[in-house]
């Protein structure tokens, strides 16, 4: 009698928690819907003016003004672009051509120089070590545009004006890579590196050998981050690049504007050009663009 | 054997490339800055350089001259810019913060897509909203014409001319701030929602009373960086209003202390001014900055 009494018991408490448990998962799915909405709303906002970009630069010159807003072009055409590319004034081919192999460089270059840099800070002791370490984080402080004149100038004194050196090397003083590869060095265990010494490796090997693949994750980072600033890089290339042929794609979009003052069909082809290659790699790295970004925030 | 080490060269080595750089690219032109900026001088014509002492900074603070007035005139824009833009650049990112912080299943996609302008360069944004902010065939006066509301000449006239470039400016960055804010949010415990429910905690209750306290560190972070960032407003107005438009007194209603800097550098070029200019400018955003720091502890000790 108690067990049976057990049982039907047990079997009511399963269709009750059943039930509850259906009601709850309705409730729940109905709580969500205004959340959706909201969070599909604030989408709409940030992804409909890219989409109005991309329209534009796909409709044909009568159709940029027309009376009543057309989001889907009556006429799909890539006249814009192809006009962008034949105008030998907006050299666009070699523009894209010139950001990816400034972005590239640049990306190689900070990755080689702070890994090293970072290396010697976080595992060996020298003299001046503490004085440089201060001397790197005070200049986090100064604001960008301070040394825009002087380095312009300095740029100017060794002959690297239309030279892409000039746009390449003053991203290599940065300290912000430093700091975050040697915050990173500093958590890798010390024993690998003490077994690798003590099997007759001297420094660079153990650096290069153990201590880099070790650091891939980090060295991902800070590439992506430095890849994506250089490719976005504005001010700078065009202080330097002053050659058209010479030029980066977002000061590239400046001269179009000022090229085609009101042909807007062909700016925005440019800037989706521009947009684009971002875009996809952002779509690709999404999760690990984002978690950079927090991580590099949160340390600061 | 000593304690002592032997010197190696070692360590230098692998610092060298770095050094070298940041000597010749951070360490110099702070130095070299500061030189410029006692000289009448302009790099097209070396000839006429000249040590004039302290004369830039005099122009910058005696009233009546024409460089004062841009001066001020432009740092009251920068002024403009922080004050309407760092409210609702760390307000609306939190409020998104808070709202992807809620346990639905996709919301990693919105965070994708409320980030990803992020990844865009300033000459995009600056163009793209260019484009949407145009008074004939752009798509903001579209709809208000649709809804017969009066169209306004957005880049050319006031206010209109800062609230483009405000949307345009959190359209691209609000996501950075939402990112560091929402992994501040995920990193609270949740024992401390158990207990504030456990308390009978309104929804409201707890956001003032758990979420902000725990939230403070890293708003004061936020903080921080989004009015370093904004006193940096520089390539939106650049692309989108030409720093106009042009007010009575010959000074431009949206050309920020950056841009100023800028002209008076590069289109000038007065670049001794510049650089004088740069050091008040730096002067001035480390006072900030400190300020900023200084407020958010006492209130900690409170």
């Amino acid at each position: 009698m108690a067990v049976t009494t057990t049982r039907s018991e047990r079997s009511d408490t399963a269709v009750a928690t059943r039930e509850i448990e259906q009601t709850r998962v309705v409730r729940k799915v109905l709580r969500y819907v205004p959340i959706y909405l909201l969070m599909v709303f604030i989408s709409a906002i940030i992804v409909l003016p890219l989409l109005w970009m991309l329209s534009t630069s796909l409709k044909p010159k009568s159709q940029w003004f027309t009376q009543t807003i057309e989001w889907v072009p009556r006429t799909l055409t890539l006249e814009n672009y192809q006009k962008l590319f034949s105008n030998p004034a907006t050299p666009i081919g070699n523009w894209f051509l010139n950001s990816v192999l400034i972005a590239l460089g640049t990306t190689a270059l900070v990755l080689a120089v702070d890994s090293l840099a970072a290396y010697a800070y976080a595992r060996m002791e020298f003299r001046g070590r503490n004085f440089l370490f201060g001397l790197m984080l005070l200049t986090l402080f100064l604001p960008r545009m301070m040394f825009l004149v002087p380095n312009f100038l300095t740029i100017a004194t060794l002959h690297l004006l239309n030279n892409w050196a000039g746009v390449m090397l003053p991203a290599l003083a940065g300290v912000f890579g430093v700091f975050f590869l040697r915050q990173f060095f500093e958590s890798i265990p010390k024993e690998l590196e003490e077994a690798a010494s003590l099997d007759g490796a001297n420094k660079f090997q153990t650096f290069y050998m153990v201590v880099l693949p070790l650091a891939k994750p980090a060295l991902a980072t800070l590439g992506i981050l430095t890849f994506l600033g250089s490719w976005n890089d504005f001010l700078w290339p065009l202080l330097i690049l002053r050659d058209p042929k010479l030029q980066t794609l977002p000061p590239g979009l400046r001269t179009l504007q000022g090229a085609y003052s009101s042909e807007y069909g062909l700016m925005l082809a440019g800037a989706v050009i521009v947009a684009v290659p971002v875009l996809l790699i952002y779509i690709a790295l999404q999760r690990y663009i984002v978690q950079s970004v927090a991580s590099t925030g949160l340390k600061g | 054997m000593t304690a002592k080490r032997k010197f190696s060269w070692t360590p230098y080595l692998f610092i060298l490339p770095h050094l070298i750089f940041f000597g010749v690219f951070i360490v110099w032109p702070f130095i070299n800055g500061l030189l410029i900026s006692l000289q009448q001088y302009d790099f097209l014509r070396p000839e006429q350089n000249k040590f004039i002492g302290l004369q830039n900074y005099v122009d910058l603070f005696v009233p009546g001259t024409l460089t004062f007035n841009e001066f001020w005139d432009s740092l009251k824009n920068t002024l403009i810019f922080v004050l309407i833009s760092v409210p609702p650049l760390v307000i609306i990112s939190l409020l998104l913060a808070v709202l992807l912080n809620i346990k639905i299943p996709g919301r990693n996609v919105f965070r994708a897509i409320y980030f990803a302008p992020w990844v865009l360069s300033v000459a995009v944004v600056g163009l793209l909203w260019w484009w949407i902010f145009q008074s004939s065939g752009g798509l903001i006066n579209y709809y208000l014409k649709d809804l017969g509301i009066a169209t306004p000449r957005w880049l050319s006239t006031l206010p209109w001319a800062w609230i483009s470039i405000l949307v345009a400016t959190l359209w691209w960055t609000i996501g950075f701030n939402m990112i560091i804010l929402l992994a501040a949010l995920q990193d609270i415990p949740d024992q401390l929602y158990e207990a504030a429910s456990l308390d009978g905690a309104t929804p409201l209750q707890t956001f003032f009373q758990v979420t902000l306290p725990m939230l403070r560190p890293v708003l004061l972070f936020v903080v921080t960086i989004t009015i370093i960032a904004s006193f940096n407003l520089f390539g939106q107005p650049f692309i989108m209003t030409g720093g106009g438009p042009a007010q009575a007194n010959g000074t431009n209603a949206t050309t920020p202390v950056m841009y100023r800097i800028y002209i008076q550098g590069f289109v000038r070029p007065l670049q001794g001014s510049a650089a004088a200019m740069s050091f008040v400018v730096a002067a001035i955003m480390i006072v900030i900055s400190y300020f900023n720091f200084k407020i958010f502890r006492q209130r900690e000790n409170d």
